[in-house]
């Protein structure tokens, strides 16, 4: 701070430090309308329409009264001016209070011996936890922790979650009344999705960096190459999947032991190679982005020391543009996570399974079943790679 | 030694580097000098083949550099370029490990080759080795460079530009500690440069280039005294070309018997220095004292002034 700065601050009258955080405004106007928006939602049964019961209808009085004042507190920090690691403490404090009182909800408002009645959390909760994940994210973000805090926050943030699941506090919601009915099922389609998501990565992983390699050793291939693969791009999902029947059809029919090996016109084996399409525009062209931007005298410095293409390559342009590939392969991950949802359209299995029956039997806590779970799962792995991406390039490039 | 045998690249039609022959003898500095476009890169970089030539033949101890596969040929040239060029993912010690890694060196003959180096260029192998290129100053990233060109023991180094970034005291700096260290190793260098005041500085033979041909090839002293071309005059500096030629004189050669007052200056400093210093303080001779600061003699006003003129 400048002289002038310093004695213009010392000589401000002190006042009251009650200035408001511009982001905590909407913050606290967004947990105001959860306070007072249905909190829970009863039904009679699972897919008749239901009634909004507000905090203080779906929870005991005194309970109610609890939640209020957390979200009152929580609200109240995020509102002012206050010190970011306040701001997580109330951010953490609010999602743990929605959390364990939407299950308390659920055990309130069910009726005794009443197996048909479902609760489900509504707009209120959601509306609220988005608030203060905000407000979390928002506080990490101040917070400006090294990688590895952030990794032990996702495993803390994981492991408080595991525990709500596994203590029960949250077997009254309808969510986790439909994922009883379907616990062998709902692990089968999960891991479907993690080796749909992971293994359409690994392929496109494997056929795009040689190929972004390629494209900036052979500048004429480039744009020809890219502009294929961002056609592929434009193509809808759906239309993919129809484009790619006729030609796996036919491999199956004609190639020996194709069948045998699980490849068919539909499921997943089309779900899959659209995947791997759709997965190789972002790590081709961060690949090649990569390379373009190592640094032309380390590259020169390579050469005139006599290191073979083979050693150039792997031990320093593809080193020095790492960052760069793996921010490409937290785009394809992240990417496919939410797409491989829709391989279920064509028997491909996955979380899309409860979306699409969920929508077919107008069940939301059905739907919600296969959503939640791909939305925190591709969250994870953004925060995860992330992470990667700053670890890779932090502490030789002078970037904290 | 390089020997350089009519040594051409075109690219089309137009020659960039057009006919050269020159050699640089064992252990010499030969720096070649032009404006940019002049060729003088390319010639540089048709040496270790990062530029394969159109026609004409480079040896480098006798040995056809097109005769071995070209990675190897460069193993054993050094290669110092502007701006470094270090590795900014490797460390110090990484770095300068480089050449004797692709050698197939044993990890302690390359720990003993870095810490060498290291103190060569004195940098604290405790305080620097461990460092990554971003947290070095522009110098010692310089000098980092240049070690890492020297790590294999090269009998020839190749330097372009190689302080072309550095501000003047530092540049200074670095020329004396470049030049010391070759003559301790012998090394034969051929360097590029625009900068004339750098090349009377370091070289042993001057290479003038211009438009892909070379004009001429001589000492500094010669340059000086009779350039070939206009070209070569004007790259010279009319203005500076007197102060140029005494810069090349050490104030010792010029020393006569007798007294004179004030501070003496060193018998090693350039006869440029002891004019400006006689200039500046108004006197009309200055005491000369050697290495062990015995008084040698003095240095006159007249004396200088003559041999600041063309030689005949």
């Amino acid at each position: 701070m400048s002289a002038p700065a310093a004695t213009a601050a010392a000589a401000a009258p002190p006042r009251l430090a009650l200035r408001l955080d511009r982001l905590g405004v909407v913050i606290a106007g967004l947990a105001v309308y959860a306070a007072v928006a249905p909190f829970a939602t009863f039904r009679a049964n699972r897919i008749v329409a239901g009634e909004g019961q507000t905090i203080l209808a779906a929870l005991p009085t005194a309970e109610a009264r609890l939640l209020l004042a957390v979200l009152a507190a929580a609200g109240l920090v995020a509102l002012l001016r206050t010190p970011a690691p306040l701001r997580l403490a109330a951010s953490v404090a609010a999602l743990a209070a929605l959390a364990v009182f939407a299950g308390r909800a659920g055990v309130f408002l069910t009726p005794a011996d009443n197996a048909y009645a479902r609760v489900s959390p509504a707009s209120g909760f959601w509306i609220g936890l988005f608030a203060f994940a905000l407000l979390a994210a928002d506080a990490f973000t101040r917070l400006a922790l090294p990688p590895f805090m952030r990794l032990a926050a996702l495993a803390l943030a994981a492991a408080g979650v595991a525990l709500l699941l596994g203590s029960g506090a949250w077997d009254g919601l309808s969510i986790l009344k439909e994922y009883s009915n379907r616990a062998d099922v709902f692990w089968r389609e999960a891991t479907t999705h993690v080796a749909l998501a992971g293994g359409s990565l690994a392929a496109a992983v494997a056929a795009g960096l040689p190929l972004g390699v390629l494209c900036h050793r052979v500048p004429k291939l480039r744009a020809a190459i890219l502009n294929v693969l961002n056609m592929i791009q434009t193509v809808p999902s759906i239309a993919l999947f129809g484009i790619l029947i006729a030609p796996l059809g036919w491999i199956a029919a004609n190639v020996p032991l194709a069948a045998a090996a699980g490849i068919r016109g539909i499921g997943a084996a089309p779900a899959f190679v659209a995947l791997v399409l759709y997965s190789l525009l972002p790590v081709v062209a961060n690949t090649v982005a990569g390379l373009a931007a190592v640094p032309r005298e380390a590259d020169d410095a390579a050469r005139g020391m006599g290191m073979t293409d083979g050693q150039r390559l792997f031990s320093v342009e593809l080193p020095l543009a790492l960052p760069v590939i793996l921010t490409g392969i937290r785009i394809v991950l992240v990417q496919n996570i939410g797409l491989a949802t829709i391989a279920a359209l064509i028997g491909g299995g996955g979380f899309g399974v409860f979306v699409f029956q969920g929508i077919g039997q107008t069940a939301m806590d059905l739907v919600l079943l296969g959503a939640v779970p791909t939305v925190a799962l591709a969250f994870a792995a953004g925060v995860v790679l992330d992470a990667l991406v700053e670890m890779a390039g932090g502490a030789r490039e002078g970037r904290a | 030694m390089i020997a350089i045998e009519g040594l051409t690249k075109r690219y089309g039609p137009t020659a960039v580097v057009d006919d050269v022959s020159l050699s640089v003898p064992a252990g010499a500095i030969a720096v070649v000098v032009g404006t940019s476009g002049s060729g003088k890169t390319t010639l540089m970089r048709m040496v270790n083949r990062l530029i394969e030539p159109t026609s004409g033949r480079v040896a480098i101890d006798g040995l056809d550099t097109a005769s071995v596969p070209a990675h190897e040929l460069r193993r054993r040239i050094g290669y110092a370029i502007q701006n470094h060029g270090l590795f900014p993912h490797r460390t110090v010690a990484e770095n300068i490990a480089t050449v004797p890694k692709l050698l197939g060196w044993s990890t302690a003959r390359i720990a003993t080759r870095v810490d060498e180096l290291l103190g060569l260029f004195q940098l604290d192998a405790g305080r620097f080795a461990r460092r990554y290129p971003h947290e070095l100053s522009g110098g010692q990233q310089q000098r980092v460079g240049v070690a890492r060109a020297l790590a294999a023991e090269p009998a020839v180094l190749l330097m372009d530009e190689p302080f072309g970034a550095l501000d003047p005291i530092i540049r200074a700096k670095a020329q004396d500690d470049l030049k010391a260290i070759q003559r301790r190793f012998g090394t034969t260098v051929m360097l590029v440069t625009h900068d004339m005041e750098e090349a009377i500085r370091l070289g042993d033979r001057i290479a003038v280039m211009d438009a892909g041909r070379l004009l001429q090839y001589a000492p500094p002293a010669e340059i000086l005294a009779k350039p070939a071309t206009a070209f070569v005059d004007a790259l010279i500096g009319t203005g500076d070309r007197p102060f140029r030629l005494l810069s090349l004189v050490p104030v010792g050669d010029l020393v006569e018997p007798g007294a004179a007052d004030g501070e003496p200056v060193a018998a090693a400093c350039s006869a440029r220095d002891a004019l400006a210093d006689l200039l500046w303080s108004g006197r009309p001779a200055l005491p000369v004292a050697g290495d062990d600061g015995v008084l040698l003699g003095r240095v006159t006003r007249e004396t200088l002034i003559r041999h600041a003129a063309r030689p005949s």
